[in-house]
């Protein structure tokens, strides 16, 4: 556990990208298995452990520190790992030595609720405050120190010079601690057998084209759909649906489950029926309809009535067992719409290619397009393989332009992780009414970004100025800033007082300059809204 | 500028004595005598307890302090007009029937608290202090006192300064283990930065320190004091390839500026007491980060409180709202004065 320790003590301070590798490759070079293979896991979340959660980490310090104390602590510090690995009280007496990743890894999983409040605590005794850092951000998962588990994964295929590509591919139909994957990378044994498992390939991505221009010679338009990207995958009989993180989602879309019966890797949009976003077999509803859908354990046939969910098709990469992710976008596209006539067309449409004469003419249908639930575009290179990850030049999403607002900063809340003690989260408000005969401010949204760094620290500073009451880390403010907000779409909503939800608002612009009064109206961003 | 924020809050009622001492927007006035401890704002006669910035501001008419704190103040505002020295341990005697004493609180060259004695009520106001070893001023003392008026600037208990030693240790290793790089120590100007070159000369490192130009004068001042600080010397009379395996000292504005471009590749370290908090290092982009720091941490702050063992303890800058919580726990009387305006984030 201590070369883990140091491992993530010296992540958490390293900038360099090259650097950060270098640290987790001679750390999987130079430690034994099992532990690499439960430290990597730790890197790349893939650890669990039911027993232990923050709320029991707050639990057991609530016992130890006076509870106010601990929550101004944590307040300030702005991670509950770290703040308990401080506060924790070193042991008296007799110590046993630490426990290597393996023996916490094991003793971790076969804690309950219960038994956690006892033998946690005796774990962390066992370790100093770096220890104990790493040993909670183990347990209560998501390491949050920089490294995403791309980086670990590329750290591993530099370690033992293997293409990441290759560890992507067989990461999937592993579990920790990835014993075959180290035989295979580091002794050269046989690599892990992927066979009859329905297996997650990673996601082949888009960059944004900015303000680039490309030539339709080379690049096809599809239109970018607003659900869920999913990749569908059957073998061995069986059929999952996985997210863009590669969680498998099966278990909500049944009616998904059932349609695929024979072998084959999909790529596509999941999106729920409706009148918008029209398709070859008919529209679909907006996101907001959709995500009545996601993260369901059960689906009721109500559900399954009301929101029928399909996949609209982007991609084929494997079919029948054959591997097509060599084969140039046009190729692969001429495979997918051969396999349309194979699939039920209550479930499955394609995703139609956007005609146009030259870029141009794309632009103008990209502003013209009137359905507010369809995001923009995307261009994929018609020659392109199909890669995972995101390779420049094959595939761009060409956003619509967000829709704008100004709205007045009514909220500042701590943030944590890196921007723990500055105020980074803010909910914003437009007036209900006209403020000079004395409308009042309601929220409709909250951001967390789109700002720089040194905005950061100037509305930080804002805030503590012009505080007007406190609640834990939350500050009132006097009402004075306006942000424009950006977004990208806005629907009706029960739960907020507005009645209105944004879709992915984000800081577009300070505006120092505008008074508070003549920041946008509620009706204005009413009028925007399309359910 | 100091802001007060009308927001005392009471851990039990208090009572109406010491009305003589009040904490107001521009600081902590003493009535009968008609001045200012610490002001924000030029006043005419201000009690100075150290050469801070935030605590040092220029333009009074009669400015009370040590005499190593007016020459540092000298330094900064090029004017000794209306400086009245006082030794520690010296009392000076204010209009009203106020007596000042000022007495050593180890936190930099000068540093002093000030003991006010009127009406047969004494209080005291710390400043800033620490109660660990310094080799560039006298240590804290313990003086009792009615109202003891403490800072809290790590007034948490996740505050725990390790020894220096290892910090130490932790530095020379770091510069060991890259003889090709240098290691750029980003520490205050005015105190953290000569106490960090006295402990390196401590601890038997006797090769030149490197110096940013805006180091220079208060060294010099420290050395013109009695602090010996060995070989020090000025990156800018330097070349890159001089600078390797060495340490450079700069004010911690300087880290991530274009300035540190011209040394050879170096580690980054930050010698303060926030660098026990490891997302504060980050987002200084630290990567050697030294828990080094001229306040008193969690421990030192309540030890002090129960050995000074006020009647009442009121509590000015930092995080006044634990140690305020503390002296609930402990059954001491206390209240919060939230000045706002002395954070030393750079500490």
């Amino acid at each position: 556990m201590e070369e883990f320790a140091a491992l993530v003590d010296a992540l958490v301070f390293t900038r360099s990208r090259n650097e950060k590798l270098r640290l987790i490759a001679r750390y999987l070079h130079g430690t034994p298995d099992p532990d690499r293979g439960w430290a990597l896991a730790a890197l790349t979340d893939g650890l669990s452990f039911p027993a232990v959660k923050a709320s029991t980490i707050r639990n057991l310090m609530m016992e130890r520190v006076d509870p106010v104390l601990w929550v101004l602590s944590r307040d300030f510090v702005g991670d509950t790992a770290e703040t308990a690995s401080l506060l924790w009280p070193e042991p008296q007496g007799d110590v046993t030595p630490p426990p290597s990743v393996t023996e916490a890894v094991e003793m971790l999983g076969n804690m309950t609720r219960v038994s956690a409040m006892s033998e946690l605590p005796r774990l962390l005794d066992r370790l100093d405050a770096a220890g104990r850092y790493a040993l909670i951000k183990l347990a209560t998962g998501g390491m949050r120190i920089g490294v995403s588990a791309r980086l670990a994964k590329t750290a591993f295929a530099q370690a033992f010079e293997v293409a990441v590509e290759d560890v992507e591919e067989y990461w999937h139909g592993l579990q920790p601690p990835y014993e075959p994957l180290f035989a295979w990378a580091a002794d050269g044994a046989p690599p892990p057998d992927s066979g009859d498992v329905p297996l997650f390939r990673p996601f082949m991505l888009a960059h944004p084209l900015d303000d680039g221009v490309i030539d339709l010679e080379d690049y096809v338009a599809e239109w970018k759909w607003d659900g869920i990207r999913v990749q569908l995958v059957h073998a061995g009989g069986e059929t999952r649906l996985y997210s863009r993180t590669g969680d498998d989602i099966s278990g909500s879309f049944p009616e998904m489950a059932e349609a695929l019966t024979f072998p084959v890797v999909l790529d596509g949009e999941l999106l729920v029926r409706g009148s918008h976003q029209g398709g070859e077999a008919g529209g679909a509803a907006s996101f907001n309809a959709l995500q009545q859908r996601l993260g369901r354990k059960t689906v009721s046939a109500k559900m399954l009535a009301e929101y029928p969910a399909f996949v609209r098709l982007y991609d084929a990469l494997i079919v029948e067992g054959v591997d097509l992710r060599e084969l140039p976008w046009t190729e692969r596209r001429a495979r997918l719409e051969a396999l349309m006539p194979r699939l039920p067309p209550e479930r499955f449409d394609l995703s139609a290619v956007v005609e146009a004469d030259h870029f141009e003419h794309l632009a103008e249908i990209r502003s013209g397009a009137r359905d507010e639930a369809i995001e923009g575009l995307m261009l994929k290179r018609r020659d392109s393989p199909y890669v995972a990850g995101r390779k420049t030049g094959l595939w761009y999403k060409w956003k619509r332009d967000p829709l704008l607002v100004d709205c007045v900063l009514m909220y500042a809340q701590r943030g944590s992780g890196k921007r723990s003690s500055f105020y980074s989260d803010y909910t914003f408000g437009c007036w209900d009414g006209d403020p000079d005969a004395g409308a009042e401010l309601l929220p409709v949204g909250k951001a967390y970004f789109g700002f720089t760094d040194e905005e950061l620290k100037q509305i930080d500073r804002y805030v503590r100025n012009h505080t007007t009451n406190r609640f834990g880390p939350v500050r009132e403010t006097d009402r004075s800033l306006v942000f424009e907000v950006a977004f990208d779409s806005v629907h009706a909503s029960k739960r907020h007082k507005s009645g209105l939800a944004m879709r992915f608002p984000r800081i577009s612009r300070i505006r120092w300059d505008k008074p508070a009064e003549e920041a946008d109206r509620i009706e204005a961003l009413r009028a925007l809204i399309r359910d | 500028m100091v802001e007060l924020r009308a927001m005392a809050r009471h851990s039990s009622a208090m009572p109406a004595d010491f009305s003589w001492i009040r904490a107001e927007p521009n600081g902590i006035r003493i009535g009968p005598a008609d001045c200012w401890i610490d002001p924000s704002q030029p006043v005419a006669r201000a009690l100075v307890t150290h050469g801070h910035g935030d605590h040092a501001r220029g333009g009074h008419g009669e400015t009370i302090a040590t005499p190593a704190t007016l020459a540092i103040m000298e330094l900064r505002y090029q004017t000794r007009e209306g400086a009245t020295p006082v030794g520690y341990g010296e009392t000076i005697r204010l209009p009203g029937g106020v007596d000042a004493t000022y007495i050593p609180a180890g936190h930099v060259l000068g540093s002093a608290q000030v003991l006010l004695e009127h009406a047969g009520e004494r209080v005291i106001v710390t400043g800033d202090y620490k109660r660990r070893p310094d080799p560039t001023c006298p240590p804290f003392e313990v003086t009792p006192c009615d109202v003891f008026i403490t800072e809290a600037t790590f007034g948490l208990p996740v505050f725990c300064h390790p020894p220096i030693e290892q910090e130490i240790a932790k530095l020379v290793k770091a510069l060991g283990d890259h003889p090709d790089r240098c290691v750029l120590v980003g520490a205050y100007a005015l105190g953290k930065a000569q106490r960090l070159i006295a402990e390196l000369r401590a601890a038997g490192h006797g090769a030149p320190i490197y110096l940013h130009g805006a180091m220079e004068r208060m060294c010099l001042l420290y050395e013109d004091f009695g602090v010996d600080l060995g070989d020090l010397r000025l990156v800018s009379d330097h070349s890159r390839d001089d600078l390797r395996g060495s340490i450079v000292v700069c004010p911690p504005g300087a880290l991530n500026d274009r300035w540190s471009r011209r040394l050879p590749d170096p580690i980054t370290a930050m010698a303060s007491g926030w660098m026990r908090v490891r997302q504060r290092a980050r987002q200084r982009n630290v990567e050697l980060p030294l828990v080094i720091s001229d306040h008193a941490d969690w421990g030192e702050l309540t030890r002090t409180i129960e050995e000074v063992n006020p009647a009442e303890t009121w509590i000015t800058h930092g995080r006044e709202e634990a140690l305020l919580r503390w002296c609930q726990l402990h059954q001491r009387r206390a209240r919060a004065l939230a000045l706002v305006g002395y954070e030393d984030e750079d500490d």
